[in-house]
């Protein structure tokens, strides 16, 4: 049990020490995001806008952009893999007294708290986007944020299990990521589109982190929770979803990673 | 005791058998060398005996531990130099020597203290604080090799430890091996494919496709090929060379206006020699065997033969290096 926990903990310090020191990954988490609110913001607001009654529509997509910088950024913490593999750090870690399921969830681990602090520094765009924030919302955001890029890093460390070089790996995320991201309702309420776009929205189990993460921050009947066969979703419902999914990606990853290395 | 038993090991790839049938022990304290071109399979076998691999047959026990059944006991218990940097060049040493004693448990107040004492050992305590990709070759390779040993290992594997490095460095590298050993008590296991490193060590293992073809001292491995070899120039080589056959029985070979011959030992054999000797001695050159002549005579074949392989491992290695 010792090589587990030891493993958890030295790789996902690790993780974080590398986060810290990249000022510039810390800049870009923030850019990115705000590129999207002021793009898709201006752009989607005459279209989707009447579909978010009650809200506006910054204030609707905005749990949503958090959602998807959260995701990609745990996505791609994967990347550190492949990385290590090339540049041979990977031997020194697997030559270590820790276990396989230790450096898998110590990299999962580190890749969701980089992520989560990602998350918590885009909180300092919320009251400029007249959304009012209380500790109870914080604190609730933040466990659904470690939830959410937990389970997601488990994809990423899965698909880089299997890839030799970055490049490969970035295509395979791109592919994987992009239409989870556009169909999840991070751009749209799900309930209020064409049935084809929902049910595909709803099988998606992203669908569920955002929809949470969005319950956190508004109120009211906005698009807000997803139906699903005429009941509608709430916070826990949403959580209990991605923890199962995150559980599977993880254990898919464990077992992926000591079958290789 | 034994710090290495490998018994009948073997390892396949596939239909390629990397490694046959090899058998030998190290005893504790010895720096022991594994000598042989590239490909030969020295590789693989460092990486069954730290776990990387697990072999295809026979077996293997490092420190008394099995290198199957036991894999963390043996991991604790060892030290490794890889062939090509293991690094996190963005990294400072000190955190990557942080991370190494993190991952291997080494208690809080020993850690420190063993950092600061092997940093000096190699003279890059002042650039502790550098991050690693700042580093030439060899402050690499010298922070690799005391990263290996903060966890104090008792055998320390050295996979081709002065691969790419020019001669000054390499000799400075063999120092501070040597200090180490002094220092930590402890066995050495490296491989190499350069003919001078190896004697450096006390005991050599001659390998060529995946099998041992001799094992020794590197002195008497030497002596193995049959002594000292003797090239005089006389007035008359002609007469030489029946002199030489008849007073002292001894085959020669004469190359260009040389007469060569090899007796057991050199330097016993010169005073009297030219003491007896009736013709006009105009050179005398007496020179130990080297390595090369053992590897020579041991496979047939010259170890500088397979240098190609090497170039192809720096460009390997550089595209590591540099990204």
């Amino acid at each position: 049990m010792n090589e587990i926990y030891r493993g958890i903990w030295v790789v996902a310090y690790r993780e974080l020490l590398r986060f810290v020191q990249e000022r510039s990954r810390m800049v870009t988490s923030f850019a990115f995001p705000i590129m999207f609110l002021v793009v898709f913001g201006a752009g989607f607001n005459r279209i989707v806008g009447p579909m978010t009654e009650g809200v506006d529509f910054i204030q609707f997509m905005y749990p949503g952009i958090l959602s998807m910088t959260v995701v990609m950024s745990s996505m791609f913490s994967g990347m550190s893999i492949v990385w290590d593999r090339e540049f041979g750090f990977l031997k020194e870690i697997l030559v270590a007294p820790i276990s396989r399921s230790g450096i898998v969830l110590g990299k999962a681990l580190g890749g969701s708290v980089t992520a989560m602090l990602q998350g918590v520094i885009l909180l300092t765009l919320a009251p400029f986007l007249g959304i009012h924030l209380t500790a109870l919302m914080v604190v609730k955001y933040i466990f659904l944020v470690l939830l959410l890029s937990l389970s997601l890093s488990g994809m990423g460390i899965f698909v880089a299990t299997r890839m030799r070089s970055q490049q490969g790996f970035q295509m395979v995320m791109n592919l994987l990521i992009f239409p989870l991201i556009f169909l999840s309702g991070v751009f749209f309420p799900v309930d209020n589109v064409s049935p084809w776009l929902q049910m595909i929205a709803k099988l998606n189990p992203l669908t569920y982190g955002v929809d949470a993460i969005r319950q956190v921050f508004l109120s009211g009947d906005a698009g807000l929770g997803v139906t699903v066969m005429g009941y509608k979703m709430g916070i826990i419902e949403d959580a209990l979803i991605i923890g199962v999914l995150g559980l599977s990606l993880l254990s898919v990853s464990v077992w992926s990673f000591s079958r290789q290395e | 005791m034994n710090s290495i038993q490998v018994n009948r090991l073997g390892k396949k790839f596939g239909d390629t058998e990397a490694v046959k049938d090899v058998s030998f022990n190290v005893p504790e304290g010895e720096i022991f060398g594994f000598l042989g071109p590239n490909g030969a399979g020295k590789t693989t076998i460092i990486n069954v005996l730290c776990t990387l691999m697990s072999p295809s047959s026979g077996s293997a026990s490092v420190n008394g531990y099995d290198v199957v059944n036991q894999r963390n006991e043996v991991r604790r218990s060892v030290g490794l130099v890889f062939q090509e940097s293991t690094l996190d060049e963005y990294l400072s040493a000190e955190q990557n020597l942080l991370f190494h004693a993190y991952a291997y448990g080494v208690p809080r107040d020993v850690r420190l203290q063993r950092m600061k004492e092997l940093l000096n050992l190699v003279d890059l305590w002042d650039r502790r604080k550098g991050k690693t990709r700042t580093y030439s070759g060899g402050m690499k390779r010298r922070l690799e090799i005391v990263r290996g040993l903060i966890h104090h290992p008792r055998v320390l594997f050295l996979d081709e430890p002065t691969l790419g490095l020019d001669p000054q460095t390499r000799r400075y590298i063999w120092d501070y091996v040597k200090d180490i050993r002094k220092n930590e008590n402890l066995t050495i296991f490296l491989t190499t494919h350069y003919m001078d490193e190896a004697e450096h060590c006390d005991r050599i293992a001659v390998i060529d496709n995946g099998r041992i073809v001799a094992i020794d001292t590197p002195e008497r491995l030497k002596d193995d090929v049959g002594g000292d070899l003797v090239a005089i120039k006389s007035s008359d080589n002609e007469n030489a060379v029946k002199e030489l056959a008849e007073s002292w029985s001894l085959e020669t070979k004469v190359q260009d206006d040389l007469v060569i011959f090899s007796v057991p030992r050199g330097d016993e054999f010169l005073p009297e020699f030219v003491r007896k000797f009736k013709g006009q001695l105009l050179s005398i050159n007496v020179r130990r065997p080297t390595l090369e002549d053992v590897f020579l005579k041991l496979t047939g074949r010259d170890i500088r033969d397979e240098e190609v392989d090497e170039v192809t491992q720096l460009k390997q290695s550089f595209k590591y290096r540099h990204r």
